[in-house]
């Protein structure tokens, strides 16, 4: 019997826990930030491995600070891949962004100029945590915020060449797109034809909002609201070159029911099964 | 501009603390850096508040938020694991300034700190009741018993920081004859979650000992000598109803 593909995902919640649990919508899967889960034991790793038995699960990691100019931390590294092991995530991914420097950890997925040297240093980081995992990992393009001086490449090209360096697959946030698109002033669709779209192995959609000082010109990607209309198009028009490709909602704050969840969830699953050919279809 | 040098210059302007340069000003002067910023820090304060939920409740949100900005400034997390960050947090509140006034809050801190621990440490099979009834009368005194990996103990001199901790956690009001003496805690994870019970003197002395890999016989004579009217058969039945030792050697087979 042919494995139901995954189609639409949600962020796991804790609050959500029961309701995820005995979910059975076909292609439904649950993603989860890996530091969330790196305990030596306890109910955290006991509910995720009840989780695992029922639904795919994929790992994205906000931590391993690929773009720190320093490898990733080997500890981590060693925990991480401890983690998958145990629960053999479907998808594990992080960002083209750093947050660890120094023995410091801010968090947030923070900028970079991406100069020549930066593409090499990352390449040298991914290739290292997909050695670790003994896997492909996938990198998500990041929200940005800053002008900032001094980039050798285009995001687009950077990401492409990361994947030829190493053959790496990429996680597409289309909010992040729409969000940075709007605050550095490019065209999202100009950047979305530039993207590698073959390389693309999930995709997210979040929510966003204005920052209250300065209004729209300073979008947020706050994961805090439904998916605005503008991003759902977008969101659209990849699938429709790309076909199917499992999509994540992502919702970290002022969580609705987790019926609303759903029915975005369902919106992008229906999408998705309307982009998906005949013969993988999953009834 | 080389990579380190980027990133040096932008996490001290991030925590406040940055060397002036043009090239910073020019981030840092674009109403982007900001959203940074905010949510490093809030990120810091988010995960001190949800690991201290009974010190919140203790001084009040506002305040716990504020005193939590000057933690994460001075002492940010070392890796992403945010569900373990704010270990000294108890020494922290010891040395604030603002929160003299409540000299029991260090206390109910550790006690907030040790729920965290005890909620992330190893599995592990705890030995109950039947295990003592098993054993043979001359070798038991010899037996070597270890804390559970999950389990956290602890005494206050000063303040029932137990009494304090364990009434808000469980949304009691305060007993009307608090005694304003010192107390004792122990908390454990039988069945999964994390529980607590009150631990008397002669309870931390035993846990104590049994840490450092002593005897049972010597833990019992530590714990009688702290205490000589302590009830050693109900203080053992309470430490294995707990799920708080386990043997040295697991047995095999």
């Amino acid at each position: 019997m042919a494995l139901c593909p995954l189609t639409a995902g949600l962020g796991l919640k804790p609050q959500h826990y029961d309701e995820a649990l005995h979910c059975t919508a076909t292609g439904l899967w649950w993603e989860v930030h890996p530091e969330n889960y790196l305990a030596e034991g306890g109910p955290r790793l006991a509910w995720l491995e009840a989780i695992r038995a029922r639904h795919p699960l994929a790992l994205h990691g906000v931590s391993l600070s690929l773009a720190a100019d320093a490898p990733p931390d080997a500890a981590h590294l060693a925990r991480l891949a401890a983690l998958a092991r145990r629960v053999e995530p479907v998808i594990i991914s992080e960002h083209l962004a750093w947050s660890t420097w120094r023995g410091q950890y801010l968090p947030d997925l923070l900028p970079f100029p991406r100069t020549h040297a930066a593409l090499q240093r990352i390449a040298d980081n991914i290739a290292r945590t997909q050695d670790a995992l003994q896997r492909p990992i996938a990198i998500e393009n990041p929200t940005h915020y800053l002008h900032i001086d001094g980039h050798d490449w285009l995001e687009t090209e950077f990401l492409t060449e990361l994947v030829q360096r190493t053959g790496c697959a990429l996680l597409l946030d289309v909010n992040n797109v729409y969000v940075s698109a709007n605050n550095l002033g490019f065209d999202a669709q100009t950047y979305l034809d530039a993207f590698p779209l073959h390389a693309v192995a999930e995709i997210h959609l979040a929510g966003h909002h204005a920052d209250p000082v300065h209004g729209d010109a300073l979008l947020i990607d706050s994961h805090d609201a439904s998916i605005a209309p503008a991003v759902w198009a977008l969101y659209e028009q990849v699938i429709a070159r790309t076909g199917p490709v499992p999509t994540l909602i992502e919702r970290d704050d002022n969580l609705p029911a987790f019926s609303e969840l759903m029915a975005e969830r369902d919106k992008a699953h229906n999408a998705l099964t309307a982009a998906q050919p005949e013969e993988a279809a999953c009834s | 501009m080389q990579l380190s040098a980027f990133q040096d210059g932008f996490s001290a302007a991030l925590l406040g603390h940055a060397e002036h340069a043009p090239w910073l000003s020019a981030l840092e002067s674009q109403p982007g850096f900001a959203v940074y910023r905010n949510t490093v820090l809030k990120g810091c304060i988010d995960a001190l508040q949800a690991s201290y939920p009974t010190v919140c409740q203790l001084v009040g949100e506002e305040w716990f938020r504020a005193a939590a900005a000057v933690y994460a400034r001075a002492q940010p997390p070392a890796d992403g694991l945010l569900m373990d960050y704010g270990a000294e947090f108890a020494d922290f509140l010891a040395g604030f300034a603002p929160a003299a006034e409540l000299p029991y809050l260090p206390a109910v801190a550790r006690l907030d700190r040790g729920w965290t621990e005890c909620h992330l440490a190893a599995d592990a099979a705890a030995i109950g009741r039947d295990w003592l009834a098993q054993q043979a009368p001359d070798t038991l005194p010899l037996a070597q018993l270890r804390p559970h990996p999950a389990a956290r103990w602890s005494w206050c001199k000063e303040h029932p920081a137990y009494a304090l901790w364990h009434s808000h956690r469980a949304g009691l009001a305060l007993p009307d004859s608090l005694d304003w003496c010192g107390d004792g805690a122990l908390l454990t994870r039988p069945h999964a979650k994390v529980t607590w019970r009150p631990l008397s003197r002669a309870g931390v002395a035993f846990l104590d000992a049994c840490a450092q890999g002593l005897t049972l016989e010597t833990a019992a004579t530590n714990a009688l000598d702290t205490d000589p009217t302590a009830d050693f058969a109900g203080l053992m039945g309470c430490l294995l109803d707990a799920g708080a030792l386990i043997p040295t050697v697991s047995r095999t087979g």
